[in-house]
């Protein structure tokens, strides 16, 4: 089982303030791995450094074994910086989330972020673009029918495994929310990834949906080969699905293991697991 | 699959109605003479369908990508001049240029006119209206490096400041070999040019051209949108930062956008050229774009088909139907004081603030004609 | 001394014209720091002050027909904001921003119905249109004026925003809207009263241009306006310090470029003439677009970051 990421003394500083502080984890191939904290732990701000974002203060990350981003403290940062491994990042790679996506990485969003105006079927076939061949005159003239068709029938196969097929032709915002989650995946999985980043997809979910959300997780790891890294807030989906877990606190990682661990970790519970979550 | 077989019986209407409205274009232009009251009629199709390019051009980038733009008018005037150089016969080009010696001394259709005769002449022509649109929309290509990464406000600012930088550069007497200066372009091939010669007919073409340029230009625009890259800008416009993170590359994108764009703005100064016979760079102010946004505004952002609807309500409704307004008699109404010069426009301006402000998804909103005959029951109905 | 004789004049001009875009700049950077709109209508504001004075002082005297004026132009900004703007509060900025666009053509197309197309002659404020002279260049009273009054202007104005109840609302209303309006600021009061002040300083500036550049025409708003809203962004939108400084610097670059063929021919840089002066307006906006691209905050305006 290879590593498929990893993510190597990141920071991430925004003026005085340092949201993610010398971040190290690992995803392998396969593994559904978790990363959890308590709010504004620097969760999603760890994702939008891997997703390039934001360009971390310090650090790399590394994807299916390639050192895709990589900064060290600039300008004034240079000052204000208060981490650590200074000095050991010569280079600046820091490629537009577009890039990295294409690379193979697709995520979702915190804040469910569909294209208001397009359809349930458009959504999904949008995300399939960046797989296109055809420059923008053939595509004009329809000299790339094929490859639409091919697209077409994908974007039906895909919808039809997340069960959003009766639907597609449906405005994306008339979705009942849980769909609408259930949509953006589906949207993330065509962009034909190999590791999915799903920023908190249960969130507002009840009991059932989380469920539902958990089953369905599992088998997209399953069904696509996936890789899955996931932020969540919902202790049951996580526990249930995980094979390891990152918790953050304060931007710091506390904790790293397997479920039983975690949920036997002091510092968790008293940094975290001590707060009742209700679903 | 029924998609598929639908969709080619929908472009097989599509063509059929537009090639019977280029048809009835044809015969207008023979029937209407120019001294009937309905010549009129003639002269807003003239325009109307150009500026209906305008607006479609101008809707692709703002409406469809969502990018605010105000820079049209720099680029219509940089495709008007580009035609007018390269069409000016060889005769007249001393007498256009009479305080500069011209610098560029070619014409395409007089070139290969003698060279294929007719055939020649009609290609020079298309050539020069593609050297119009490339003209602009290379210009387009260096100002939008730097200018697209930034934000709605502040690109609306630019791109209306590099329109008046343009303007100020036409118009620089140092530059006076190439575009004349201050003074305008004039005697390059106008519409009244365009004839057809079957045995012993002459049949005008004085509409038509026009008309079938700007059909031509917006059938494309309409392919673009439709394809996979249109569906791109779109996406683009509803969320960018979504976009981006399923693979859409933002800055050539938005500049495939705002070349596309511009190009057809491009192509439309050449159309205003040739309607106008006069090519000059204090027609191109950024009153221009105000009123061909306006007319997108009126059509319906985001509809192609409002777009269109909209420049032809416009300037039917400017140049014709209330002239009334300017002259004293309107409707009956007798009015000499109130019914003067400039009231038409007033009265104008007060119908598109309405529209503004309480039909802001104007004519169309953002659906097409085909959808309003397919009495489409919104999107939100069960697909087939 | 020769050069400085040759520049003096256009230097004059500059910071007279300088002071004069400040007064409207400072309108365009007091609307957009709190509702995120380009006022595209604010120019025609201007250039309707100037009408109005034409009109009013051929039918009663100076001292009358100013404050008058002065007092439907303020009315004209505050109706202007209740019937085009507030409507569209909620709608997408681009929506509002074309109301603006759609106001300023019913403006500049009332002017031309009203005035017929013709040239107006603003009328010769006493004292203040007076011919003077400054360091051996002549030039019109009005000229050594308008730094004063700008300054003195804005230093009350700082000064309300800074050290009063109102400026203190105004300050939160542009700080975050939605929040202001939670903690009970009367959003409606602060917008009408900025609108209000910006209105009332281009009465000010208008009667300052126009007695500087005599002839009022339904376009007269449309370059200073937009080179208005230029400063206030090369000088921070948001600030006011800001606009003005980046009003005299616009104001004096672009007076200088007039006379750029004649000061480098007498400097002997120039043997014919370049004919820059064509580009005097067109360096506006070459400025605009380079600190757009090079510092898009402005001389003294803030960063925020966008939260993804």
């Amino acid at each position: 089982m290879s590593t498929i990421l990893k993510v190597e003394n990141a920071t991430m500083q925004f003026g005085g303030v340092v949201a993610v502080d010398n971040l190290n984890l690992e995803v392998n191939e396969g593994e559904i791995v978790a990363l959890i904290g308590p709010n504004g732990a620097g969760k999603t701000t760890a994702f939008n450094v891997i997703t390039g974002v934001y360009q971390p203060t310090n650090g790399a990350v590394y994807f299916q074994g390639e050192r895709i981003v990589e900064n060290h403290p600039q300008g004034k940062l240079k000052k204000l910086y208060k981490g650590e491994h200074a000095g050991e990042y010569t280079r600046v790679l820091a490629p537009t989330p577009d890039h990295i996506t294409k690379l193979g990485m697709a995520r979702t969003f915190q804040n469910i972020r569909l294209w208001k105006s397009q359809t349930v079927f458009d959504n999904v076939l949008i995300a399939m673009h960046c797989r296109t061949h055809a420059n923008f005159l053939a595509a004009s003239f329809r000299f790339n029918r094929k490859e639409e068709r091919e697209q077409r029938d994908r974007v039906a196969r895909l919808l039809e495994t997340v069960g959003l097929y009766d639907v597609r032709n449906e405005l994306a915002t008339s979705l009942p929310y849980g769909k609408q989650r259930r949509l953006e995946i589906a949207r993330a999985l065509a962009t034909d990834p190999r590791l999915l980043l799903l920023d908190e997809p249960a969130a507002g979910m009840n009991p059932q949906e989380t469920q539902e959300l958990t089953a369905f997780i599992g088998e997209i790891r399953d069904s696509f080969h996936m890789t899955v890294f996931l932020i969540e807030h919902h202790m049951d989906l996580v526990m249930d699905i995980s094979d390891r877990i990152y918790v953050l606190d304060f931007g710091k990682l506390i904790a790293q293991g397997t479920p039983e661990e975690i949920q036997n970790n002091k510092r968790v519970i008293d940094a975290y697991l001590g707060v009742a979550e209700d679903a | 699959m029924i998609g598929t077989q639908q969709s080619r019986k929908n472009s097989l209407t599509s063509l059929i109605l537009v090639a019977v409205m280029l048809a009835a274009v044809v015969v207008l232009d023979q029937v209407i003479k120019p001294t009937d009251s309905m010549s009129m009629l003639l002269k807003v199709l003239q325009k109307g369908s150009i500026y209906a390019l305008a607006a479609v051009s101008m809707n692709l980038l703002n409406g469809f990508t969502g990018l605010f733009s105000l820079g049209h008018a720099g680029f219509m005037l940089i495709g008007a001049y580009t035609y007018a150089i390269f069409t000016i016969p060889s005769e007249a080009r001393d007498v256009v240029y009479q305080y500069y010696d011209a610098a560029i001394r070619i014409s395409f259709p007089e070139v290969l006119g003698n060279a294929l005769g007719p055939v020649g002449t009609l290609v020079g022509v298309v050539l020069a209206v593609i050297a119009a649109g490339l003209a602009a929309a290379v210009i387009a290509w260096l100002i939008g490096l730097p200018v697209l990464r930034l934000k709605s406000d502040y690109l609306a600012i630019a791109t209306l400041g590099f329109a008046e930088v343009v303007r100020a550069v036409f118009q620089w007497g140092k530059l006076g070999p190439v575009t004349n200066g201050s003074n305008p372009l004039k005697s390059f091939v106008r519409i009244n040019a365009f004839q057809l010669k079957l045995g012993g007919t002459t049949i005008s073409l004085t509409t038509f051209v026009p008309v079938l340029l700007a059909t031509v230009c917006i059938a494309f625009i309409v392919l673009l949108v439709n394809s996979t890259y249109g569906r791109s800008f779109k996406a683009i416009r509803d969320d960018e930062v979504a976009a981006e993170a399923m693979g859409i590359n933002l800055a050539r994108h938005k500049m495939l956008s705002f070349c596309v764009s511009s190009f057809f703005a491009g192509v439309a100064g050449a159309g205003m050229a040739m309607v106008l016979g006069i090519a000059q760079a204090s027609n191109f102010k950024s009153a221009m774009t105000y009123e061909i946004l306006l007319m997108v505004v009126l059509g319906g952002i985001g509809s192609i088909s409002g777009s269109c609807i909209g420049a032809m309500l416009f300037i039917a409704a400017s140049e014709w139907w209330l002239r009334g307004l300017d002259s004293g008699v309107f409707l009956g109404i007798n009015a000499p004081g109130i019914f003067r010069n400039g009231f038409r426009l007033v009265v104008f301006s007060v119908i598109i603030m309405i529209v503004v402000l309480f039909f802001r998804k104007g004519i169309m909103g953002d659906r097409e004609l085909p959808d309003l005959l397919k009495k489409r029951p919104g999107k939100g109905a069960a697909g087939k | 001394m020769d050069l400085m004789n040759t520049v003096l004049p256009y230097l004059l001009s500059g910071v007279s014209v300088g002071g004069q875009y400040a007064l409207i700049a400072i309108g365009y950077t007091m609307v957009y720091g709190i509702l995120r709109l380009i006022n595209f209508a604010h120019g025609d504001v201007f250039m309707v002050a100037g009408l109005m004075m034409v009109y009013l002082s051929a039918s009663m005297p100076l001292y009358l027909a100013a404050p008058l004026m002065v007092i439907f132009t303020v009315l004209l900004g505050f109706v202007i904001e209740r019937v085009a703007y507030k409507p569209l509060r909620t709608a997408p900025r681009m929506s509002v921003m074309i109301s603006a666009i759609g106001v300023s053509y019913l403006l500049q197309n009332l002017a031309l119905y009203i005035t017929g197309g013709l040239n107006k002659n603003y009328p010769a404020i006493p004292w203040i249109s007076d011919q003077i002279t400054v360091f051996g260049a002549p030039t019109k009273r009005v000229t050594l004026i308008t730094p004063f009054l700008t300054v003195a202007l804005v230093i009350v104005l700082v000064w309300l925003i800074n050290h009063t109840k109102v400026g203190m609302a105004m300050r939160a209303v542009s700080r975050d809207f939605e929040t202001a309006q939670l903690m009970g600021i009367r959003i409606n009061n602060v917008i009408s009263i900025t609108f209000v002040i910006g209105s009332f300083l281009a009465a000010v500036g208008s009667m300052l241009y126009f007695s500087n550049y005599p002839g009022v025409v339904p376009t007269s708003g449309g370059m200073p306006g937009l080179k208005a809203f230029v400063a206030a962004v090369f000088g921070g939108i948001g600030s006011i310090p800001g606009a003005v400084v980046g009003a005299f610097i616009i104001g004096i670059c672009e007076n200088i470029i007039k006379g750029l063929d004649i000061i480098l021919k007498s400097v002997g840089v120039l043997r014919e003439p370049l004919e820059l002066a064509t580009f005097s307006d067109a360096f506006t906006f070459v400025l605009l677009i380079v600190i757009l691209v090079f510092k898009p905050t402005g001389l003294f305006g803030e960063k925020t970051t966008d939260k993804v």
